[in-house]
């Protein structure tokens, strides 16, 4: 039994999201690692991740930018190799393994948050309000991994030996064009140990700047309601929820967000949840451990002083 | 250029479902359902891209039991020209609604498919990726911006850190992410004149495909419930609480 872990990584560091499938992956077996790209220094950090029994580095310019086609392309090539194939349920994941499930023949199983067997896996369905747990009778498993429900292997502690793979093709209709990423101090927020969020009630993107000293202060990554968002106050990938990111953060603070479904389904298994609403009756002191009832204008200001203190 | 349109019927997106007590599933009976909200996303789309004149006809397509019909007329009564219904009791797995539209889309010879990024449902986000594999074609998914210019689509994806734009060789595959447009409210005398509107049924094996699943549910239950916790009297309480008793920061 071994699995391949395609891995997200950036800058020679491998994302904290690929560190929690990896951890999924040992749950089944041996695990092999993939790190496709010439990104310097990837294939090394693969390396060094505790558990790692062996790194496959396909280093073409090809696999730059993670289109879909030539990486499920190079998957697909490998898979007979291997009983699992899996990623992190990220943009890439996402984007890469149904289609590396099509041309196996295999239905994928979506971002699942637990491992019961080799063939059984727990998945959240309906925005987390249900948990499913499925059967696979595909001979091939492919599996993305719902990072917030894996604890990451840590980052050092391994030496796997690294060996170069050929290209496979696949890319002959896609063309990369150009990437707008934000530019952020801040962690990543599936990285992030606290988040702090704002919703519809932050009123407006400049507004949005209030939670910026908070942020700063305990370190957090800001995110955002779908409702602010749609708003037009904050870019998507700030976006927290069903259909946006997934968070499990030591501690999420909640800013006149009214807690809709979707977006609990994107922050419910954060360690602590505070709320800060001047509604009181809002659905999101119902998973909040700690709720202040309080305009967030003058609560928010407030937070900020209370902080600077210690 | 003809479009394709697989829409989905669904629990609607306001219904907060229940699981049911022997563990086989949610509670479907008496729920309201609705589009798959990124299909409605889809949908908007496309007859954006008629409106244009990039596309000359569209086609929604629905898989599942007769009911999917409605999903089917909500469609038209957007925009869409014709339907076809794939009637079947069970709903499908993503792999074979894929091969399904497959099987359709080698019929209908589509310039371009778009649908929903996932399905609020099972939230498999797959069935995209898979068909453009299935057909040998390229993925444009998590759509926030689709240009069309000669036989090349340009489509802006939203990815973890932001952006990213991909050029794809038609025919392609997109899928529709929330940002893509904001779907328009079907007008009456649109939903009268989608009535006349023709809907072709057929059935998995007249597109020689075996629906049966891959994956067998062994149980469905409920996410472990969060205890409501108490409110606070102040800025300085919360504070004090964080750091003294849950000890967070």
């Amino acid at each position: 039994m071994t699995a391949l872990v395609l891995l997200d990584h950036e800058n020679g560091r491998i994302k904290q999201p690929s560190r929690s499938a990896v951890a999924a992956a040992a749950k089944l077996g041996e695990v092999h690692v993939l790190v496709a790209g010439t990104d310097a220094g990837a294939a090394d950090a693969a390396a060094r991740l505790p558990g790692v029994a062996r790194v496959l580095r396909a280093a073409d310019v090809a696999y730059d930018h993670a289109l879909a086609e030539p990486l499920a392309a190079l998957l697909v090539s490998l898979a007979g190799d291997y009983s699992h194939l899996l990623a992190a349920a990220t943009a890439i994941g996402k984007n890469v393994m149904p289609r590396v499930a099509a041309l196996l023949d295999v239905q994928p199983i979506s971002d699942i948050a637990g491992v019961e067997s080799e063939d059984v896996f727990v998945r959240p369905i309906y925005a987390g309000n249900a948990l499913a747990t499925v059967r696979s009778a595909d001979p091939k498993k492919v599996i993305t991994v719902r990072a917030a429900s894996f604890d990451p292997v840590a980052e050092e502690g391994g030496s796997a030996p690294v060996a170069d793979i050929p290209p496979a093709g696949g890319g002959e209709r896609s063309r990369f064009v150009s990437a707008e990423l934000s530019k952020s101090e801040r962690p990543e927020l599936t990285a992030a140990r606290v988040v702090v969020s704002g919703g519809r009630g932050m009123q407006s993107g400049d507004n949005f700047h209030l939670l910026d000293p908070i942020a700063d202060k305990l370190g957090a990554a800001v995110g955002a309601s779908r409702a602010a968002v749609d708003a037009g106050f904050v870019p998507n990938d700030y976006q927290v929820g069903q259909t946006g990111k997934i968070v499990a953060p030591e501690l999420y603070v909640a800013v006149g967000i009214s807690g809709a479904i979707q977006h609990l389904a994107g922050m419910k298994d954060s360690k602590v949840i505070v709320a800060i609403n001047k509604d009181e009756d809002a659905p999101i002191f119902q998973v909040a451990d700690y709720g202040l009832v309080a305009d967030l204008f003058t609560a928010l200001p407030e937070l900020k002083a209370e902080l600077e203190k210690a | 250029m003809k479009l394709l349109v697989p829409v989905k019927r669904v629990v609607d997106y306001n219904v907060k479902v229940r699981v049911k007590s022997d563990q086989t599933g949610v509670e479907l009976t008496g729920v309201k359902m609705s589009m798959n909200p990124f299909d409605e996303i889809a949908v908007e789309e496309a007859v954006r891209l008629k409106e244009k004149g990039i596309a000359a006809e569209i086609v929604a397509i629905s898989i599942g039991p007769a009911a999917c019909g409605e999903t089917i007329r909500t469609a038209l009564a957007m925009g869409a020209d014709r339907g076809i219904l794939v009637e079947t009791e069970a709903s499908p797995e993503p792999l074979a609604v894929a091969k399904m539209l497959r099987a359709i889309a080698e019929r209908e010879q589509p310039g371009l498919v778009i649908m929903g990024k996932q399905a609020i449902d099972d939230d498999m986000n797959a069935t995209g990726q898979m068909l453009a594999a299935l057909l040998g074609w390229p993925q444009g998914t998590f759509a926030s911006k689709v240009e069309i210019a000669g036989d090349t689509a340009t489509v802006t994806r939203e990815v973890d850190g932001g952006l990213e734009t991909v050029a794809l060789t038609l025919p392609a595959v997109v899928t529709a992410d929330l940002r893509l447009n904001e779907p328009r409210y079907a007008s009456l005398p649109n939903i009268m004149k989608a009535r006349k509107k023709p809907i072709e049924t057929i059935k998995p094996a007249d597109l020689g495909v075996d629906p049966a699943p891959r994956l067998t549910v062994l149980k469905v239950t409920e996410p472990p419930k969060r205890q409501a916790g108490r409110k606070v009297g102040s800025v300085a309480e919360l504070v004090d609480k964080l750091r003294n008793e849950a000890k967070v920061i």
